[in-house]
């Protein structure tokens, strides 16, 4: 059977000046797939997912999203990010802006939305993400993992279809990490392509389709989660495992 | 500090007690704040009450010439500056065509307050006009020449009219132009990085006079006569550029304390450069460097009075002309008039620091930078 693809990264390798950050990376991708990065820091996890979406460039290799290969085309570019959503560790709202305009600025200007049309799916998306009646505040009025969700509901008024999320838990208090994740696992029941770079291992065995292991720029190994907990191949990722394992 | 000191104290404690409190806490909280407060006492009081006796209680409010200001024991001589008055605010423009001036300030003044009230509407469309039809009919109005309007020559102009003149067009025509450079000296591509650092590097490295005089006296020398314009513009020309130079620098500082993640968060969206750099990273730039950007405009506010160098009778230089009229000549003249003009430039520069901190705490609702974890 031949799925579509949603991602297909071929032979990918990135410099950052002479250091090789990522090394031969390939990785395929089909819709609607729950992938699962994980890796040591400093593996170059976050540089992978940032090529998809051109916040970095690669520098051999190809990389096709939805369909649409990214070269320096600046069209190409737009049209990538136009079919892909980001959630960062550090948020990144925008503290000028109240949440609602968070979700709305962009639809306004990118998908050409009229002023209520873009409001209605903003609030319908803020509802979802549980946190309507915060709307009208600022970034800065909210706890950490209200402010993460509100960066979910902004990526999503732009109806993504593939969402990438770098750490989306990592900067958050323990007692908020849940909150996140459930709205990330409702988003997945939908269909929702999505690749997630984190360390919670308890969610990467109930979520993923597949797990990938990152070590020093390459991709080390893939697997669906039982597989991958319970029978990892590579040394590295046993030793990996059971050094963040040994914290849970 | 002292109100919410006051607030905090349960009601019906004797103001003695909470008057006591304040001054221990804030004036004598140890050896050395007591005594400073005690030599700062001792100076106010040495300075404050002879400068208050010779500007106003000794001073003389009513008089023809010089005789009434002479004499032992006299202050100030306020007379001086009433008979000068026409000159402080207009320069030597044509008695009978002052009305065009007033009319200026009068439009100036009402659309700059409709702007700074918050609570007026239709902010956007009085800012256009202030920025598109107001310096027309500054234009038309002041230069003549049209409708009927007699010719008055820009050499003409001066006192406060100049001083604010140049001063506000240097403000607004040098905002614009000194974020366009602090962006191109960001700039990614290398020719217009180069040009702004170069633009702004050489301005910053030569005084205020230097560039007046290369642009009243050099650039005649190099361009035919057609081609140069009235001296007053290159003055307005060589004034903006200057600030400029000064503003891309303040605005640089806060387009560099705004988070990487901002301009990240926004490209992910699918926002290009511009949508960017208009709707997240300079709102939240501008804002942070709301305070320096106030003190450049008040530096070059006091900064206009070099213009008399080139041949410009500005606010400053009216006045100075003023103290060597032998009609008003006492040992008293100059300093009044030195001490109404360091009133008259106070009273505009402590304006605008207030207004910049009324801004800092109004505008853009959330804090910038608030709520990272
Ligand atoms: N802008 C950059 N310039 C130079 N080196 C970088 C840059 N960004 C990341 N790196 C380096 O690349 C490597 C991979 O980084 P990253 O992808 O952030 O790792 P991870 O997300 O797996 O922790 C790290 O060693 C990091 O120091
Ligand atoms: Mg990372």
């Amino acid at each position: 059977m031949s799925e579509p693809l949603a991602i297909e990264l071929s032979h990918v390798n990135k410099w950052y000046g002479r250091f090789h950050v990522l090394k031969d990376a390939s990785l395929q991708v089909k819709k609607g797939e729950r992938i699962v990065i994980c890796g040591p820091s400093g593996s170059g996890k976050s540089t992978l997912i940032r090529c998809i979406n051109h916040l970095e460039e690669h520098q051999s290799g190809r990389i096709v999203v939805e369909g649409h290969e990214l070269t320096r085309n600046l069209r190409a570019i737009d049209e990538v990010r136009r079919e892909v959503g980001m959630v960062f560790q550090q948020f990144n709202l925008f503290p000028h802006l109240t949440v609602l305009e968070n979700c709305t600025l962009a639809q306004t200007w990118v998908r050409k939305r009229p002023k209520a049309e873009a409001d209605r799916i903003a609030l319908e998306l803020l509802e979802r993400v549980r946190i309507k009646d915060q709307a009208q505040k600022y970034p800065g009025q909210l706890s950490g993992g209200q402010q993460q969700r509100v960066a979910i509901a902004r990526a999503l008024a732009m109806e993504p279809k593939v969402m990438l999320f770098d750490e989306p838990t990592s900067a958050l208090d323990p007692e908020m990490i849940g909150e996140v994740l459930e709205v990330m696992v409702e988003l997945a029941e939908e269909g929702m392509t999505m690749l997630v770079v984190t360390h919670e291992m308890g969610f990467a065995r109930k979520f993923a389709d597949r797990v990938v292991f990152m070590d020093y720029g390459r991709i080390v190994e893939e697997a669906p989660p039982e597989e991958f907990f319970a029978n990892p191949k590579n040394e590295r990722t046993r030793q990996f495992l059971s050094q963040i394992l040994v914290g849970h | 500090m002292s109100d919410a000191t006051l607030q905090r104290e349960p009601p019906g404690r004797p103001w003695r007690a909470v008057a006591f409190e304040w001054l221990r806490d804030n004036l004598f909280s140890s050896w050395t704040s007591a005594v400073l407060t005690l030599l700062s006492i001792a100076a106010l009081v040495t300075i404050i009450p002879p400068i208050l006796d010779w500007a106003i209680f000794h001073a003389v409010w009513s008089g023809e010439d010089r005789a009434a200001c002479l004499g032992p024991g006299k202050g100030a001589c306020w007379p001086f500056i009433a008979s000068r008055w026409g000159q402080i605010v207009y320069g030597f423009y044509d008695a009978v065509e002052r009305w065009r001036v007033d009319i200026v300030y009068v439009v100036g003044a009402i659309g700059l307050a409709w702007l700074m009230i918050p609570r007026l509407p239709v902010k956007l469309w009085v800012g256009i006009a202030m920025l598109t039809a107001f310096p027309a009919l500054v234009y038309v109005l002041l230069s003549g020449g049209m409708f009927g309007l007699p010719i008055v020559p820009s050499t003409k102009w001066g006192g406060l009219l100049l001083t604010l003149l140049i001063s506000l067009t240097g403000i607004v025509v040098s905002f614009p132009i000194g974020i366009l450079l602090a962006l191109g000296r960001r700039s990614t591509l290398p020719v217009i990085r180069i040009l702004c650092v170069c633009f702004i590097e050489f301005v910053r490295g030569v005084p205020l006079i230097t560039i007046l005089f290369m642009a009243s006296n050099l650039l005649p020398l190099f361009f035919p006569p057609e081609l140069t314009f009235d001296k007053l513009i290159r003055a307005l020309v060589a004034v903006s550029l200057f600030s400029a130079a000064y503003m891309a620098e303040v605005v640089r500082g806060g387009l560099q304390a705004i988070p990487k993640g901002q301009s990240e968060a926004a490209a992910a969206l699918g926002l290009g450069y511009w949508r960017t750099t208009a709707f997240i990273v300079l709102p939240q730039a501008l804002k942070i460097s709301l305070p320096s950007i106030v003190s450049s405009c008040i530096s070059l506010f006091k900064d206009t009075s070099l213009v008399s160098i080139i041949g410009f009778f500005d606010f400053l230089q009216v006045i100075k002309a003023g103290n060597s009229d032998p009609v008003w000549s006492t040992p008293n003249t100059a300093f009044t008039g030195y001490l109404f003009a360091a009133l008259v430039y106070w009273g505009f520069c402590f304006g605008m620091s207030r207004y910049s901190a009324y801004l800092e705490n109004t505008v853009g609702g959330g804090k910038v930078g608030a709520g990272r974890t």
